[in-house]
């Protein structure tokens, strides 16, 4: 699975939780959760989402790991 | 047109759910609304047929216009069970799948609480041949039968016959529930003050797109200006919590609890959970304020024709902040029932349909209290004001790291700033401060929640 691939899914699956995002509002290192307004909940429905879409687990520990875009890509390539 | 909320002064019909004929029960969802806080659905608090729709898709009233007349219906439509399982019964009443032509809808499935009941489909009769499944999924999409080329025997409508069907009603772009609309267009609407109900899609299925909402015309307010629909969703709450300032006088109490036993028993229970029931320290304390009330019904009670009419149930309202800078509280009924995994899904079902704007009619007026949190940004505390009708609201600040005393020693410890807004026509901080004492207790001990 390429990068690009990986960011195309993250992305989905962040829209999914919160449609209203636009693709070019996410700035890959910024802070999601200031930069989007995402809530705990929203980071779990995430968290969700890509475990349902790549097979991926998050565990909580990790979350300060997938803080940015660009963490999370990075992470989640690691694992897939 | 009910009252979704003392903020509520009139609403738009968006889409009817029913038809002239149907048979609806109690619960029922009949219609979709807009209002300032989105497309709510409207649930039925009546059993009988529906006798006529005499408010039209698209039309806003005030609250309190008679939407529609439902009768008992008896002598026009006849009770499912009581259809003959003679050759008399057509086709189209019956289970094709098996070949059986004389098995009438069966009483169970209307009961099952399909949208379409036994009744609607006998209505109908005279309409091309399809299955209950096959009518239920066309309600679903919004594609009528009348239009559909059956592709089955003796040109019987099918499943497959539906899938990518153009999908007709003026109200198309609403569809199971969800208006379709892009994101993109409805920022624009948003911006532009444009009511979506108002908009034609030209998109697939009748989505609407950004064309559309740049081609309709803006509501206008008397002075002129457009009003965006978070503008309205603003004034909705100020008026809302004008008149909790001007009718409640409010006092407030506060209580620093220790959430460590919370919060370490959270890590250790999400460690060992399937990342799909995962819960969220929010879940913790939504049950623990469910719970303290059952204890302190002064505080869960509504105020109606001048008097607390306390609760027996608890249905917390939750304070949802919508993208874009609106303010939603539905309600999640019997917040102090169940397992914590069934509430969870339960408060992340409410969120999500709470920002994307699908929200029931009895979520907007069912709830007892309105629980607050806004620690996510790390705030210290919050002072909430009181949602009329409810004669109480807690409200959380961010969980910090605190220099805290325990058995003598100073240890950190994560803090949460719990305050208790109450009503003094209804109870005193007296009642308040053991409502918080209580919290704290049921937080100590969170294996029990």
């Amino acid at each position: 699975m390429t990068s690009d691939e990986i960011r195309a899914t993250l992305l989905r699956c962040l829209t999914d939780v919160a449609p209203d995002i636009a693709d070019e509002e996410i700035e890959d290192d910024a802070d999601l959760r200031d930069e989007l307004d995402l809530d705990s909940m929203d980071i779990l429905r995430w968290v969700q989402g890509i475990h349902k879409a790549l097979g991926v687990e998050i565990p909580e520990e990790d979350y300060g790991k997938i803080a940015s875009f660009e963490d999370a890509i990075a992470y989640v390539a690691a694992r897939v | 047109m009910p009252s979704l909320g003392a903020d509520m002064t009139a609403g738009t019909l968006a889409k009817w759910r029913v038809a002239v004929g149907d048979r609806i029960s109690h619960g029922d969802i009949i219609a979709e609304v807009e209002t300032d806080k989105g497309l709510i659905e409207v649930e039925v608090f009546e059993t009988g047929v529906v006798e006529k729709l005499l408010v039209g898709e698209g039309e806003k009233v005030p609250v309190g216009t008679v939407l529609a007349e439902i009768g008992a219906g008896a002598a026009t439509v006849p009770e499912s069970a009581s259809v003959p399982e003679s050759a008399s019964v057509p086709e189209s009443a019956s289970v094709p799948a098996t070949g059986s032509a004389s098995v009438p809808v069966s009483a169970s499935e209307s009961a099952a609480g399909s949208i379409i009941s036994a009744g609607s489909s006998e209505v109908d009769l005279d309409g091309p041949m399809a299955s209950p499944a096959v009518r239920r999924r066309a309600h679903e999409l919004d594609v009528s039968l009348r239009g559909v080329q059956g592709s089955g025997e003796h040109g019987r409508i099918t499943l497959d016959d539906l899938e990518g069907f153009p999908r007709g009603s003026a109200a198309a772009a609403i569809v199971g529930g969800r208006l379709r609309i892009s994101p993109y267009a409805r920022r624009l609407a948003l911006e532009r003050g444009i009511d979506i109900a108002q908009v034609r899609g030209t998109g697939l299925s009748g989505a609407i797109q950004a064309r559309d909402v740049l081609s309709a015309k803006p509501s206008v307010q008397e002075s002129g200006k457009p009003v965006s629909a978070s503008e309205r969703m603003q004034r909705a709450i100020a008026a809302a919590m004008t008149r909790a300032n001007d009718e409640i006088p409010h006092y407030y109490v506060e209580q620093s609890i220790d959430m460590g036993n919370a919060l370490t028993w959270l890590r250790e229970a999400n460690a060992s959970l399937n990342v799909t029931e995962r819960l969220v320290s929010g879940v913790l304390v939504l049950r623990a304020v469910a719970r303290a009330l059952r204890k302190h019904k002064k505080l869960n009670a509504t105020w109606q024709g001048g008097k607390p009419v306390p609760s027996e149930e608890v249905h917390v309202g939750l304070a949802v902040s919508l993208r874009g800078g609106g303010l939603v509280a539905p309600a999640l009924r019997n917040t102090d029932e169940g397992s914590l995994t069934d509430l969870m899904a339960r408060m992340t079902d409410l969120v999500s349909r709470a920002r994307s704007g699908a929200l029931r009619s009895s979520e907007l007026t069912s709830a007892t209290i309105t629980l607050t949190s806004l620690g996510e940004r790390g705030v210290e505390s919050v002072t909430p004001i009181i949602f009329p009708p409810q004669v109480a609201i807690v409200g959380c600040g961010a969980t910090f790291e605190r220099p805290w005393v325990v058995d003598g020693q100073v240890v950190p410890r994560p803090v949460m700033r719990v305050t208790l807004g109450g009503d003094h026509r209804v109870s005193n901080g007296h009642q308040g401060a053991r409502f918080l004492s209580a919290l704290d207790r049921l937080l100590q001990e969170p294996e029990k929640l």
